[in-house]
């Protein structure tokens, strides 16, 4: 790939092209977006290299620290036979590299009322039948760009253990690499977020202290306290908060 | 990893470490916290509010005369996007109808639409990005709510209008704290998986600024729970709640009456105006960290451009305490690649430690946030040159995180912090063992569209929630109370819009207001190539968008904010 014309050894200096486009600052590594070649930082997140190329991201960037899942990608590297997945985001680029952003991922979200489903193996066969398809073969685990145990989880949904299920999603991005990837079809991630919702909606126990706290505030317990503080003038106001005391 | 210049500097954190453990396991502050003395001078000569030109005065509109973030006032004193003539008629057939229209995809915008669904009225969603691409989305360490016996609402009441100097707005921070446990227990009801004891006591932390443990949270992914929570039941009504998405609105519409009666949109698809008659409109746009005031990183979303004030300024809506940001105490500073993410302040909620070169404490770890950056920044500075300086020319002080398993117990840390964990992993640093880099990162919109506890503004039929909204937090927002902000006033939004669309008429549909700010701009002699809203930020090199700019023969405004800031030598030096 180096021996292309324009191509940089990598970790060079960036060649100058046209007599202009001269970043000298970092050394630089040839990466193939969309199967056309840019030279960009060897440093550089797929994102950042995308930009540096000179694209405006309109999909596939979101909230560009890991968390909303909007820039999953797909690429291969020289001499390695594996399609690999990633998040642009937080993915650093390397030599040879060739990728593509996924810019959507086409998906049918079950439509439910959560106060009529149970938690519960019946839930998870009403809602997302698809699961019980899963053949076991972990190719969701492995493009899971979080590193979540994805198999695992789906094999509790099919268990019907719910909460199993929403420990191992927690940390669910919700980019849908997994259920891209899978040769069952299984819509990973929305089984994650039913299940999360079940295990917050009915098997958490319920906290007491909160619900004392709403009758207070329903029987207008504080009304005469904001009253007071709401007209406070400024003085006392902040001789009342600088004299707080404080919870260790 | 850390390089090995550091490794000596890492020496010393280990160094001070069980001494500073001592003072953690005492129960009494780690540093004192400062006076209200204290307080002004740190923030008047370190905060970059306070830097010379970071304000100045706006030279049209509602605000005028008013001194604001200078980067806010450029974009206020922009072009619109839309030429009203064009528009007449889109005006007269408008390309979408609906009861409630609602700009924003956030934790906001979809706590407005479930409200509006539950009030029998139907709405529609525009968003610029897809459905949940938010600061929401973001937001880790937790959220404030009077939940615990030893709190109180009013307890929390005082907390945020300390932290705000006293100039939040009551009954706005009223509304924010009383109705706090009632979201706590809303949102458990959406299936929301709060961190909880055995028993069901949901467990609270403290955060800058609180004087009673009141954060609760979901590990360190709050955001990401309640926002995906949030989606999934919006998506669950689709004959009540439509969405539209890459389909940002660029301008509102008002009737001949002075009414808000929808927007357009501006496709980012096809590149289409739309426009969208509405009975009621709600602005849950967020905030404006992607303007890089003052050049600062960020921790923001990609399309976190502010541009809710933009329309709403044009249309004539009051903004109110503009003229000032919050940068968060703890960003990341190495390595490189994640410079600006958030660390959240849940770290110093559980014990985290902010330490200069020597591995000394210079300041009690729960400040406010303006306080603490200021802090921060201080330590930095060439006043002390006590910071901690990168090879990328990036300074920043320790957080110590290894105390933390120290003081809670080994295993803490990877479970209560899986998204930080992760973060650092991936580029070789543990941080149960070995402490991270920060630095203030720009954070959050204090200020915004002035709003009363109805979520109400000075143009009838107009509502604004969450980080769009000014008010509720005065000048500076405490820890959590932007996730309760958007979870109070987005219901509340939802609720008084769609009893609002109720009854509400709308009169013929107008872009008046568009062509009389360019009126006010001409008048008033702005020269500027300037399109706003931003829509999205540009991160391509400066010499491929000098030559993006002939592209199409148009000027797309995301490429127009930036030519805007180059001085007329750089201009000249690229083009050659």
């Amino acid at each position: 790939m180096n021996g292309e014309v324009g191509a940089v050894k990598s970790g060079e200096r960036a060649p100058q092209q046209g007599g202009k486009r001269q970043r000298p600052q970092a050394n630089m590594v040839n990466v193939y977006i969309m199967g056309k070649r840019h030279v960009v930082p060897e440093h550089a997140t797929i994102m950042r290299a995308i930009e540096y190329a000179g694209h405006q991201i309109i999909r596939g960037a979101g909230c560009r620290e890991g968390f909303c899942g909007a820039c999953g990608t797909i690429y291969r590297l020289p001499g390695d036979y594996k399609l690999h997945t990633g998040l642009a985001c937080t993915t650093l680029v390397q030599e040879g590299m060739s990728l593509t952003q996924i810019p959507a991922v086409p998906m049918e979200k079950a439509i439910y009322d959560l106060e009529k489903l149970t938690p519960d193996v019946r839930t998870i066969e009403a809602v997302y039948p698809v699961t019980f398809r899963c053949v076991a073969c972990n190719t969701c685990s492995k493009a899971c760009p979080q590193g979540l145990p994805v198999m695992d989880y789906i094999q509790a949904a099919m268990r019907g253990d719910v909460a199993k299920v929403a420990d191992l999603a927690f940390d669910c991005v919700a980019c849908g690499l997994c259920a891209l990837r899978c040769p069952a079809e299984i819509v990973q991630h929305k089984v994650g977020i039913l299940a999360k919702r079940l295990t917050g909606r009915y098997l958490h126990k319920e906290s007491k202290e909160l619900a004392a706290r709403l009758k207070e505030v329903a029987s207008n317990k504080f009304d005469a306290e904001y009253e007071e503080l709401m007209v406070m003038d400024k003085t006392s106001l902040s001789k009342l908060y600088y004299d707080r005391d404080m919870e260790p | 990893m850390y390089p090995d210049y550091l490794a000596g500097l890492l020496k010393e954190v280990d160094r001070t470490r069980p001494h500073r453990l001592g003072l953690a396991m005492s129960g009494q502050p780690v540093y004192p916290p400062m006076n209200a003395e204290e307080r002004k001078d740190v923030l008047s000569k370190y905060h970059p509010d306070f830097a010379p030109g970071a304000r100045r005065p706006v030279r049209i509109g509602p605000n005028k005369g008013e001194e604001i973030t200078a980067e806010v006032a450029e974009m206020l004193e922009a072009h619109s996007m839309v030429e009203p003539k064009l528009m007449d008629i889109h005006l007269r057939e408008p390309d979408y109808e609906t009861d409630l229209l609602i700009i924003g995809g956030g934790g906001a915008g979809c706590w407005a639409a479930i409200e509006a669904a539950r009030n029998g009225v139907k709405s529609m969603v525009v968003t610029k990005l897809r459905m949940g691409d938010a600061n929401t989305m973001m937001s880790e360490g937790g959220m404030q709510a009077a939940v615990s016996a030893t709190d109180s609402p009013t307890r929390h009441y005082l907390d945020a209008i300390g932290g705000g100097h006293f100039e939040n707005k009551p009954e706005l921070v009223r509304v924010l704290t009383e109705d706090g446990p009632g979201v706590v227990a809303e949102l458990e009801r959406l299936g929301v998986i709060w961190d909880k004891m055995e028993d069901g006591t949901m467990q609270v932390l403290h955060g800058g600024g609180t004087s009673r443990r009141r954060m609760v949270s979901c590990r360190d992914y709050i955001g990401a729970i309640i926002m995906r929570t949030l989606m999934d039941e919006v998506k669950n009504h689709p004959d009540m709640i439509a969405v539209r998405e890459f389909e940002p609105a660029v301008e509102l519409i008002l009737d001949d009456n002075g009414h808000c009666a929808g927007a357009v949109l501006y496709s980012l698809d096809t590149e289409q105006f739309l426009t969208v008659k509405a009975k009621s409109t709600v602005i849950t746009t967020g905030g404006f960290g992607r303007l890089h005031i003052r050049g600062f990183a960020t921790t923001n979303h990609y399309g976190a451009t502010g541009d809710g004030l933009v329309m709403a300024y044009r249309a004539g809506g009051k903004l109110a305490f503009m003229d000032s940001v919050q940068y968060h105490p703890t960003g990341a500073v190495f390595p490189e690649q994640i410079a600006g993410f958030l660390i959240t302040e849940k770290i110093r909620g559980a014990g985290g430690q902010p330490l200069n070169k020597f591995g000394d404490l210079f300041v009690f770890p729960r400040e406010p946030r303006d306080i603490e950056s200021a802090a921060i920044i201080r330590e930095c500075s060439s006043d002390r040159n006590n910071g901690i300086e990168t090879y990328a020319g990036r300074a920043g002080v320790w957080l110590d995180s290894p105390i933390i398993d120290m003081i809670h117990g080994s295993g803490y840390t990877r479970h209560q912090f899986p998204g930080m964990c992760r973060q650092f992993d991936r580029f070789g640093i543990d941080i149960v063992k070995q402490p991270m880099l920060i630095y203030p990162s720009l954070h959050y919109q204090n200020g915004g569209i002035e709003i009363n506890e109805r979520c109400e503004t000075n143009i009838p039929g107009l509502y604004v929630a969450g980080e769009a909204s000014g008010g509720v937090h005065g000048r500076n927002r405490l820890m959590g109370n932007s996730v309760l902000d958007y979870n109070v006033f987005g219901r509340r939004a939802g609720q008084h819009a769609s009893d609002y669309a109720k009854s509400a008429t709308v009169g013929r549909l107008s872009l008046d207001h568009v062509r009389k700010h360019a009126e006010e701009m001409e008048a008033a002699c702005i020269q500027t190539d300037l399109i706003s809203p931003l829509i999205l930020p540009s991160y391509t090199p400066e010499d491929v968008k000098i030559q993006q700019l002939a592209r199409l023969g148009n000027v797309p405004a995301r490429h127009s904010m930036l030519r805007n800031r180059f001085s007329p030598s750089e201009r000249k030096t690229h083009l050659g």
